[in-house]
């Protein structure tokens, strides 16, 4: 079958997981047709970093953070997540793809927060925190709750159980995507420009939430426009340009001392 | 008293004086209302002047008992139509949508020849069904070759039934409505499926589920609010259509009774008109529930569904 030819892929022998960082992204390319959006990423995320990205609009560090929990399927190159190769097995120097179900699996590892909350409508903010505990991990619905209420005042919302999401302000609604996302217990977390689509005054609350999640130890992958947000609270930072890393460091070392011209361009044009 | 105080509160709104101004007026509604007036008073004289309305004779046989028992037939065909088109068509939809070439062919296919072929041919097509096969057997497929070159006696059938008993006229027509129902049925809810935003299946696959659990928990519930108002016009129109099952014939239904009784007693006429006012009578009701129904799940207001359901604070 042909299909199945395209989804192996040549590998080197004996490829190895290069560390045990909890995320390790090796030559990452990602294109979209003929588009090139993603040249070759190389990066490692160690556990209870907190890594910002940043980079111009079109850079693609949204499609990185994006291939890290493989809702983009890479081109090429190879991701690990907690030791695991995300979306394939390797077998006798093989790539196989693996089954939709597998994939959901390594899934429930990651949490991710979306750039428009995507939180579900139809259910209340209880009913989107349990659903996936729930539903995936089958947990007892009262186990769930109890977790969910839990969550809910770690973000400050302890009242809105009950709240259906357009009932709620969007910071308030990104506060309960995290709580949905951390509801799983996952080891890695991805922010997709989670502050955005807020308006000013709504930035701070989701901010003081992810920053309280940092200082608890989350491994995190931010990325972000907030300047700020990376400089206090990030403990690593990417500059992204046009598909590739274009430098890469400690928050206040990149943002203050810029080696290359690129950086020093943008950041000329956010700070 | 009197003048501006000088406070930090914002000031009132001023004193105004409302608005009397002489209002548009409009002759032609005048004129308009005559002419209908006239055409309606024409309209009325000619029911109660015409003898071929004979009314009654209508009144008399519109509530004999077939004909109340098929009104029982076009309801029930309504229904048990509607319902088996509503799950085909979520099985199509959903085939059409997966990834499957097959299964999205197939679907294609089905949809092409349920759409393309009129109701009334789909009734009397499976009302002769069994013309082509006298009786309705199951057993392993192909038995008369594979049998004849293993050189074994007998068949493969285990069970056998008369294609007449199991495909009655009601069951004929009822398959015919139902099959087609599906085709239209899985446009409709492929339309609410695919108008369900992308991010909502993203969030719940990086949450871990599963795509047959997205389908069913996330996006399934949220298509319902874009496919319930056209469900409400299928199924009018679903009700009309059970005049088909007529020519399949199905003889306790609704339309054939009142022609029957309309051939029988020469008295045509009124019993076109008995048929007329009974869909008329079937369809407003359903119509008053069409209107409730729609108002709940006012499309791109997820506020005005719950509402009405569950009865949450707003």
């Amino acid at each position: 079958m042909s299909e199945q030819n395209e989804s192996v892929i040549e590998t080197p022998e004996g490829v190895e997981l290069p560390s045990d960082a909890l995320v390790v992204a090796e030559n990452v390319h990602k294109s979209f047709g003929r588009l090139e959006v993603l040249k070759g990423i190389d990066l490692q995320v160690e556990r209870g970093e907190v890594m910002c990205i940043i980079g111009p609009s079109g850079s693609g560090k949204s499609t990185f953070l994006r291939c890290v929990n493989h809702l983009e399927k890479l081109t090429a190159g190879r991701l690990w997540v907690n030791g695991e190769l995300m979306g394939y097995r390797q077998k006798r120097g093989k790539l196989y793809e693996l089954r939709e179900t597998e994939v959901a699996a390594q899934r429930s590892d990651i949490g991710m927060v979306f750039q428009r909350f995507n939180l579900f409508p139809h259910l209340t903010v209880l009913g989107n925190i349990i659903e996936a505990p729930v539903q995936v991990k089958r947990v007892p619905k009262a186990q769930a709750t109890a977790k969910a209420l839990d969550l809910l005042e770690r973000v400050g919302l302890p009242d809105k159980a009950t709240a259906y999401p357009d009932q709620l302000s969007g910071g308030q609604q990104q506060r309960v995507a995290i709580a949905r996302a951390l509801a799983m217990e996952p080891s890695l977390m991805l922010f997709d420009e989670p502050t955005s689509a807020l308006d000013p005054e709504l930035v701070g609350e989701v901010l003081d939430v992810m920053r309280d999640l940092a200082e608890n130890g989350m491994t995190m992958m931010v990325v972000t426009h907030e300047m700020g947000f990376a400089r206090e609270v990030g403990d690593s930072l990417v500059f992204m340009d046009d598909g590739v890393v274009v430098e890469a460091g400690d928050p206040a070392e990149v943002l203050g001392n810029p080696q290359h011209e690129r950086t020093r361009a943008f950041l000329s044009k956010v700070l | 008293m009197g003048g501006p105080e000088p406070s930090n509160t914002p000031a009132p709104g001023r004193p105004a004086e409302p608005i009397t101004a002489v209002p548009v007026r409009y002759p032609e509604r005048w004129v308009a209302a005559g002419a209908v007036l006239l055409l309606a008073s024409m309209f009325v004289h000619m029911l109660f002047t015409n003898d071929a309305f004979n009314w009654p004779f209508m009144v008399d046989h519109m509530f004999s008992d077939p004909v109340v028992r098929g009104v029982w037939v076009t309801i029930s065909a309504t229904v048990l139509s509607m319902v088996i088109g509503i799950v085909l068509g979520i099985v199509l939809a959903v085939m059409r949508l997966s990834g499957n070439p097959v299964l999205s062919t197939v679907s294609w296919l089905y949809t092409w020849f349920f759409r393309g072929v009129p109701r009334l041919v789909l009734a009397v097509l499976f009302g002769n069904l069994a013309i082509l096969y006298q009786t309705i057997e199951l057993g392993l497929p192909f038995d008369n070759y594979w049998m004849a070159w293993l050189g074994l006696e007998g068949d493969a059938r285990f069970f056998e039934i008369d294609t007449r008993t199991l495909l009655s006229g009601y069951v004929a027509g009822l398959m015919a409505l139902s099959l087609s129902e599906g085709a239209y049925m899985a446009e409709i809810i492929r339309a609410g499926l695919q108008s369900v935003d992308k991010g909502q299946t993203e969030a719940a696959q990086a949450l871990g589920m599963s795509r047959s659990k997205v389908l069913r928990r996330i996006t399934l519930p949220q298509a319902m609010r874009v496919v319930i108002p056209p469900t409400g016009n299928e199924t009018i129109a679903m009700l009309k259509d059970t005049a088909l099952l007529a020519y399949v014939p199905v003889t306790i239904e609704l339309f054939y009774q009142l022609q029957a009784i309309g051939a029988r007693t020469y008295q045509i006429f009124p019993m076109l008109v008995a048929a007329c006012l009974w869909y008329l009578a079937i369809t407003s009701v359903l119509m008053v529930g069409q209107y409730f129904i729609e108002r709940r799940f006012n499309p791109g207001q997820y506020g005005g569904i719950r509402n009405r359901i569950v009865g949450g604070a707003h």
